[in-house]
């Protein structure tokens, strides 16, 4: 069994009397240790599909069915503890908070877990080590470069260990050397079993994925 | 790290905010501090000074002779068959459960007596308590210190013809007039005074007094409570209230109130403006970061938390803040505003709690709204770009 079922998924957004389809009835399976790349162009439905996907966003039909759990059948707030617990994401912009260390948003999706807070910290610094940033964990956001505060945002995407990475644009905001960077530790995350999806504009960074899933229209045109 | 590290340094972080609405709060409950120690201290004040200005209870014998009237209270009996009170009882009043608010017993002794050709009522008292009851009381000349001294009304000083360094005789003693006191408008000006020990053996009353008025030091006391243990000590008195003192005194003492609650009502609902629109200006300007926040699995309790924890460190601040400044201002208020140089702060264990508590209800009822606002965010607006 897949460890993502997309099932008949559609999603509609209604304006006044207009209503827009973002996604048309998409199937798709994604496996364990998968790592995918959804393309396409902009108004596809790719970044609609990925907040679906992240448990953020109520389809309007169909189904998300991930490690057997079908996520908008989740009663409250368990599906907010269903992505603290399975799902790490990685934002265009990094997202960091401004205010905390590189160590300490590192260590944000662990706040609410219970764990010592020495743990916490040997969590995250291992998490900051494997991107490569062992040595920066107590600088803030704005005294990190675009690619560090991108890698500080995967670090933080992964330190609680999550079933599945979910990336939107994460080399958007990068220079073409620091996405290849990224894209490498993406790729090296993968290879360590870590099942990535990934939203990109790039078509370069399709060759580091598994598979790609071209959308148009709110629907596949090729996976 | 913990969700309250998260609360922490957002404030650290955003300390021009994090000052505005301190002060904002603080402001708010520095006013009400303020407001409600100076009126505090000014009742008191005003109270100490009708305390001092005038005795609020009266102790008369019992009697069933005829009335005499004082200053429009009627004494039981002070002309003839008059049955006095032991001045030795008088002690018994400084034991009754309210005895600390007693601030002045003035006991008196009554009679009439010839001098010259005039009938006159001779007054025995004792100058010190009667003159520190009696502030009002300008004396021209002296006040009595020795045993032949005697202070006269300004009307007597007329009729009798007598001003200060004069003699006069009574009962065939020769009294030096130390004192004359200035118009009252009251019957103290038709008398004449003299000790309270000369008095009474001029009238052949030793031991024995005719009343006595008690001043009760008090804020708001009991003087109900007082009648009524002074009453049970002297069972042959009467002890009476002079209910428009203290009618009075609770006049007065409801406007200042009056005046303050509606002004701290004012101000507290200015003080829940300023943190609600700052707390919800902060919300918004944090869409992003809350979106964060539920992204990557936060409840939305966990993030009312956050919210409600920068507010409760706010107003706990303010709290303390807005209490040690206020206090400061009524310190520096209170002596242009007082009508006496000694009127006294009143430091109260009440205001500081409460205080500190107001702040704390305010600041978090005030920014409920904005953390139930932030709790609702869609993250996926939040985010703009998921």
């Amino acid at each position: 069994m897949s460890l993502i079922n997309i099932i008949n998924l559609k999603k509609q957004y209604s304006s006044g009397n207009d209503t827009v389809e973002a996604l048309r009835g998409l199937d798709i399976a994604i496996e364990k240790s998968e790592f995918i790349t959804i393309m396409g162009q902009s108004g596809s439905g790719k970044s609609t599909l990925l907040s679906v996907l992240g448990g953020l966003n109520h389809p309007s039909a169909g189904e998300v069915e991930m490690a057997g759990v079908k996520l908008y059948q989740l009663p409250g707030e368990k599906l907010a503890d269903f992505r603290a617990q399975n799902l790490g994401f990685v934002f265009q912009s990094f997202h960091l908070i401004p205010y905390l260390t590189a160590i300490e948003n590192v260590m944000l999706p662990l706040a609410i877990v219970k764990m010592s807070t020495p743990a916490k910290k040997i969590a995250a610094r291992q998490a900051l080590e494997q991107v490569g940033l062992g040595g920066k964990q107590d600088r803030l956001p704005n005294q990190l470069s675009g690619g560090e505060q991108e890698r500080v945002a995967i670090a933080r995407a992964i330190v609680n260990n999550p079933q599945i990475l979910l990336a939107d644009e994460p080399t958007g905001n990068l220079d073409s050397k620091t996405s290849e960077e990224v894209m490498a530790l993406f790729r090296e995350l993968n290879d360590a079993g870590q099942t990535v999806v990934m939203v990109t504009h790039n078509p370069d960074n399709g060759r580091y994925a598994d598979r790609t899933i071209h959308l148009c229209d709110g629907m596949v045109v090729n996976a | 790290m913990k969700l309250h590290n998260i609360s922490i340094n957002n404030l650290k972080r955003r300390k021009a905010k994090m000052a505005f609405l301190t002060v904002g709060l603080m402001v708010g409950i520095a006013t009400i501090v303020t407001l409600l120690t100076l009126t505090r201290s000014m009742s008191s004040d005003i109270e100490r000074k009708m305390d001092e200005f005038g005795a609020n209870i009266l102790v008369t014998p019992q009697s069933n002779g005829l009335s005499m009237n004082y200053g429009g209270i009627s004494l039981g009996g002070v002309t003839f068959d008059q049955r006095e009170i032991k001045e030795s009882d008088l002690a018994l009043i400084k034991t009754i459960a309210n005895h600390k608010n007693i601030s002045t017993i003035a006991p008196k002794v009554l009679g009439g007596v010839k001098i010259g050709t005039h009938d006159v009522l001779l007054v025995g008292v004792n100058f010190d308590s009667e003159l520190k009851m009696k502030q009002w009381w300008q004396v021209f000349g002296d006040a009595p210190k020795a045993d032949n001294e005697v202070l006269l009304g300004s009307d007597a000083s007329r009729i009798l013809n007598a001003t200060p360094g004069d003699s006069i005789i009574i009962k065939d003693e020769t009294f030096k007039v130390a004192g004359v006191l200035g118009q009252t408008g009251s019957q103290d000006d038709a008398l004449v005074f003299a000790g309270l020990r000369k008095a009474q053996k001029l009238l052949g009353k030793e031991g024995r007094i005719t009343l006595a008025e008690v001043a009760a030091l008090c804020s708001g006391c009991p003087i109900g409570d007082m009648v009524t243990q002074i009453a049970e000590k002297l069972p042959d008195a009467r002890v009476s209230a002079i209910q428009q003192v203290v009618e009075g005194r609770l006049k007065a003492l409801d406007q200042f109130k009056h005046f303050s609650y509606a002004m701290a009502g004012v101000v507290v609902f200015i003080g829940s403006l300023i943190v609600f629109v700052t707390m919800m200006g902060s919300v918004n300007e944090r869409t992003t970061e809350i979106g964060v926040f539920r992204a990557i699995g936060f409840r939305k309790s966990h993030i009312m938390r956050i919210i409600l924890l920068e507010a409760t460190i706010v107003s706990l601040l303010a709290g303390f803040l807005g209490y040690a400044a206020g206090m400061g201002g009524a310190k520096l208020a209170l002596p242009l505003m007082a009508e006496s140089r000694n009127a006294h702060l009143i430091w109260e264990s009440t205001v500081a709690f409460g205080s500190i508590g107001l702040a704390l209800v305010l600041g978090l009822l005030a920014s409920l709204y904005p953390a139930l606002h932030a709790s609702k965010m869609d993250p996926t607006e939040a985010l703009r770009a998921l």
